[in-house]
């Protein structure tokens, strides 16, 4: 791994939506009416920029974020993707991701999303349950959201979906079968994500005021082991704490974020890491979309400030990232993407405990997080890491 | 408004059970003779700390001075001393009393001579006082001022046909009070032409003024300006304010015999300002110190550490600040092999520990850990010598030990005849060993021995709710004896805790053990680990209990732009396990320990 060019991630931001969801903390905005135009250009801008700096390297992929980058028009995420395969040299069966929400107005668009070069759809479905999409305050309905499943499953070579669970009130049995629903509608990717109130979000204040409560740690392990058996019984494996794929479909760009390898982030707020001359950068870009776009026409990038990580960051970044993978981490590899030892980020009797608790594990010179240690990964880091 | 004639002038303390009403009568004492202007009265005016108010307790004594025209023309100048009723603030109470020549006995109409009324008469008594029984709160329906009157005679001995019935809510009969306090309590003596003699009552720290000294002119005038001269020690100041209490401050000229008031002197030093100490003047000093105050001896000690090993100096001044105010408090540098660099301290009683602990963390923004409360046991060795055991956690190996001895109380307890039962039973299941059990009407009154230790703790607590809040109860010690005690060690995760150790008697130990652990194991929140927490009798465990571990703590979304933020997270909670302590592999947060420190041991 150390002597071959790492290739590169690119992550392009769509910082737009039509309402904003109660739970949801990302850099996502509402807006009447958004220049098309202006985010185009401005986002084909922020590629060249980056080419320019960081050079040909082999591009592995491509993933659409947001925000709501169906709302994009397919136009612009056209231009972005064959801008990108020029700049870059895209690896055979360069992945290409779009994030999609299932509104009918944006299930009309994904034909034209995969001529535009998209091979991957991961739908926000977020429930099949009428009552829970109407308390997670998304605007499709349950039906809408199986409509846009089996659209995508037809048009998409690679299909994954977002279910949140541990909801209020949400019974063990009801949420397999919720899961299981979802299943045979036949995806390859899975993501299940435990409903976390994010500080600053609507649903913080209704927690905070006491308007719902959370299941408990207790119940809330429950459901996740049960949300492994199911997408077990569909041969779908849990690959990262909250990603299940059949063996080989797992999402590649978001693997080069948990391998903690080489990544680029256009757009408003857009984060990278990107390892050039021996230091890890991390450039930080203006977060609000009108205010990123006018830096981007000013001067060419959105850039607002950069960071240089030592390599106690990078290693705690590396493990951080790479412990939340089945396939744990390499010390070689962490070596190389932090510029010092593994062992010395590491606090080795900590990790003797966790060992002798089962939390972590050795497998064939890699440090994995056991099940059990992966869901305790947030407490575990801050006593294994130096 | 100084040098009154000595006939003039009357100082005397109101004394009572908790919550007869004394700072209730003070009000109106200060209210009825325009002391303070109505619209800056407030209800028990003189409880101006916050936490007097908060509670509805006084805690500590206050001076006010007030003119009272009396029937005979005359106008007086009356010094009122307010004083606690709680058993744990007694020696404000005795420091009172010796400042003054006579008492107000308040008592309560409708409930009666209760165990700290005994105990504050019985001093004022000694003290050569002159006592004015007053029975208070005679608008109540369950008033029974004949009843009371009679057992006021019968129980304590005191004339009771001329007291004062008084409701001091409503204002009733006020006049009354102040007649008694003219035409019965006696004047003070005092020679103004004899050099300057004056008893060093109290003192505490003014944010503006520094060290405010509380002083009761024996002899001679004690003037703005003159040098003053410390008989304990020798120090001398200039001093700079003459005042009196209305209750604000307000500076006078001077302060002649028989006169109560203050003065500031730039005083810097506690070891400066000792209560009981005789104030003269420097230039023609006395060669006689007046008699002074018996030492308060504490009986319940308590380590005390600051949160943040940063704040262990900001600990020492605050120490020092709060013992200028609070004369019964004392401390000793210690150091605990789990919470650091600290402070052992001794109190009075329980109450007292909590108030102080409560006035540190308020009026000196200190984040405080206190270790179980312990009552001074007496460690005798094999080799013959005698030590003093203020903490647990300093218990020699019992191989050492020839034997343990305990301090023993003699505790007088009221309640009316239908809850003696059960009092009796707790007093035995507290090893208490019957004195004396005699009648009053149908009011018992049951004298026991009891070991303090069993007394300390939730004793009041238990006494109150077994007698539906009708006991009332009183202590003084009464030496030490041998016992069959043993140290009970706390280990977490097998590691001692050294702040949790305590001593209990042999019968006790495995209950006292089992109910520390339960307590541990609700307190302590579940960690990455499943934690184990015994009590145990040197090697030998009596209890056990096991946290078991978090069941689930992970961040479910990790992308590429979380990463910043998870890091910085990740270097915050680092910074966090630094405030936590470290048991082997498991860290605790100290509010844990926090709490478990809190509940009765
Ligand atoms: N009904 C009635 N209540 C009274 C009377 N005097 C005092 N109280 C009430 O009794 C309670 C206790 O009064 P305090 O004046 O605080 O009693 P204290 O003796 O100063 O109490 P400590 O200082 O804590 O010992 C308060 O709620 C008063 O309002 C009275 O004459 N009649
Ligand atoms: C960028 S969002 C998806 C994009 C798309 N706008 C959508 O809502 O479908 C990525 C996913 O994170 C999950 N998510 C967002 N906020 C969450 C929260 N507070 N708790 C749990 N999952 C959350 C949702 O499942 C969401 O689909
Ligand atoms: S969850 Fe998706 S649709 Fe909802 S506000 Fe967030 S980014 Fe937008
Ligand atoms: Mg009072």
């Amino acid at each position: 791994m150390a002597g071959m060019v790492e290739p590169l991630a690119l992550y392009i931001h769509w910082p737009f939506c039509l309402s904003k969801c109660p739970y949801c903390d990302f850099n996502s905005h509402v807006r009447e009416r958004i220049d098309q135009g202006r985010f185009a250009a401005a986002l084909l801008a922020e590629l060249r920029f980056e080419a320019e700096r960081v050079g040909r390297r082999p591009l592995a992929s491509i993933f659409f974020g947001g925000g709501t980058p169906s709302l994009m028009a397919p136009e612009t995420a056209a231009a972005l993707i064959a801008e990108a395969f020029a700049l870059f040299d895209p690896l055979p069966g360069c992945e290409v991701t779009l994030e999609a929400n299932p509104t009918s107005v944006e299930a009309a668009k994904l034909r034209e999303f995969r001529a535009a070069g998209v091979n991957r759809l991961s739908l926000g479905v977020q429930s099949l349950d009428a009552a829970a999409l109407a308390f997670l305050g998304r605007r499709h309905s349950a039906g809408e959201a199986v409509a846009a499943l089996e659209t995508g499953r037809e048009i998409f070579p690679r299909l994954s979906f977002d279910l949140i669970y541990a909801r209020p009130g949400q019974a063990e049995a009801a949420w397999r079968a919720e899961v299981r629903q979802a299943l045979t509608l036949a995806a390859d990717h899975l993501s299940l994500y435990q409903l976390t109130i994010e500080p600053g979000t609507k649903f913080a204040t209704e927690h905070a005021r006491g308007a719902f409560a959370l299941p408990g740690d207790d119940e809330a392990a429950a459901l996740y082991a049960a949300t492994v058996e199911e997408a077990a019984g569909f041969g779908l494996a849990p690959y990262e704490v909250s990603n299940y794929a059949q063996p080989g479909a797992e999402s590649r760009h978001n693997l080069a974020y948990w391998r903690y390898g080489d990544y680029l982030g256009i757009g408003p707020g857009a984060h990278q890491r990107l390892l050039l001359g021996g230091e890890m950068l991390a450039f930080r870009r203006h977060r609000a979309p009108e205010e990123w776009a006018g830096l981007v026409e000013a001067q060419g990038h959105g850039v607002t400030g950069c960071e240089t990580l030592t390599p106690q960051d990078r290693a705690r970044e590396a493990l951080l990232m790479g412990l939340r993978l089945a396939e744990g981490v390499d010390p070689a590899r962490v070596a190389v993407r932090a510029g010092m030892p593994m062992a010395a980020a590491l606090d080795g009797e900590m990790v003797r405990a966790c060992e002798e608790a089962g939390y972590l594990e050795w497998q064939g010179g890699r440090l994995c997080a056991t099940a059990e240690g992966r869901m305790r990964l947030d407490a575990m880091l801050p006593r294994i890491l130096r | 408004m100084t040098d009154t004639p000595l006939h003039l002038i009357r100082n005397f303390s109101i004394i009572a059970h908790i919550d007869h009403g004394k700072s209730t009568l003070a009000d109106r004492l200060i209210q009825t003779t325009g002391t303070v202007a109505a619209r800056d009265m407030k209800e028990q005016l003189l409880d101006n700390m916050e936490i007097e108010r908060e509670r509805g307790i006084t805690i500590k004594a206050q001076t006010v001075r007030i003119d009272y025209p009396a029937k005979d023309g005359n106008t007086y100048v009356l010094n009122l001393m307010d004083t606690p009723g709680h058993v744990d603030f007694a020696y404000e109470v005795s420091r009172s009393l010796a400042a003054c020549e006579g008492s107000l006995l308040v008592v309560d109409a409708s409930q009666g001579v209760e165990a700290q009324t005994l105990a504050n008469v019985y001093q004022a008594m000694d003290a050569n006082h002159e006592i004015v029984p007053v029975l208070n709160k005679i608008d109540l329906p369950a008033a029974e001022p004949d009843r009371v009157k009679q057992q006021i005679e019968d129980v304590i001995g005191l004339d009771a046909s001329d007291a004062v019935m008084i409701s001091a809510k409503t204002g009733l009969n006020i006049e009354g009070v102040l007649e008694a306090i003219v035409t019965r309590l006696p004047p003070p003596t005092g020679d103004a032409s004899k050099t300057l003699t004056a008893l060093l009552v109290d003192s505490w720290y003014d944010a503006y003024l520094g060290v405010v000294v509380l002083v009761r002119v024996r002899d001679g005038h004690l003037k703005k300006g003159m040098k003053v001269r410390m008989m304990s020690n020798g120090a001398t100041h200039t001093v700079e304010q003459v005042g009196v209490f209305r209750p604000k401050m307000v500076q006078v000229e001077a302060l002649g015999p028989g006169e109560m008031g203050y003065i500031t002197a730039a005083i810097k030093t506690v070891a400066d300002t000792n209560v009981g100490d005789t104030v003269t003047d420097e230039r023609n000093p006395a060669t006689v110190a007046l008699p002074g105050f018996k030492p308060s001896i504490p009986v319940v000690w308590c380590g005390l550490y600051p949160v943040d090993a940063d704040d262990f100096e900001k600990l020492r001044e605050s120490l020092g600040k709060l013992r200028l105010n609070d004369s019964s408090f004392h401390f000793e540098a210690e150091h605990s092999a789990a919470l650091g660099m600290g402070y052992r301290c001794g109190f009075l009683g329980l109450l007292h520990l909590e108030i102080v602990q409560e006035r540190l963390s308020r009026e000196f923004d200190l984040d405080l850990i206190a270790t179980a409360p312990s009552v001074v046991y007496k460690i005798r060795r094999t080799n013959g010598t005698l030590e003093e055991l203020h903490n647990p956690a300093d218990m020699p190996d019992p191989s050492l030990i020839e034997e343990i001895e305990e301090p023993w109380i003699k505790a007088t307890i009221m309640v009316p005849d239908e809850y003696l039962g059960s009092i009796l039973t707790l007093c035995s299941e507290r090893r208490g060993q019957q004195v004396e059990l005699t009648y009053v009407g149908s009011r018992a009154m049951a004298v026991y021995r009891l070991p303090l230790n069993e007394v300390v703790f939730d004793f009041y607590d238990r006494l109150k709710s077994v007698s539906r809040g009708y006991a009332s109860f009183d202590y003084s010690i009464d030496g030490y004896e041998a016992g069959d005690l043993v140290k009970i060690g706390i280990l977490v995760n097998a590691e001692p805790v050294d702040a949790l150790s305590f001593m209990a008697h042999r019968s006790q130990a495995d209950r006292r053990g089992r109910s520390i652990c339960e307590k541990l194991k609700e307190l302590i929140p579940r960690q990455l680990f499943k934690i184990p927490i015994q009590a145990a009798i040197g090697g030998r465990v009596i209890a056990r209990e096991t946290i078991s571990a978090m069941s689930k703590d992970v961040t479910a979304k990790c992308y590429g732009g979380d990463i910043s933020r998870k890091r910085k997270l990740l270097d915050k909670q680092k910074e966090g396990k630094k405030r936590m302590r470290q048991f082997g592999k498991v860290e605790i947060p100290q509010s844990a320990f926090i709490a478990a420190l809190k509940m009765d041991a």
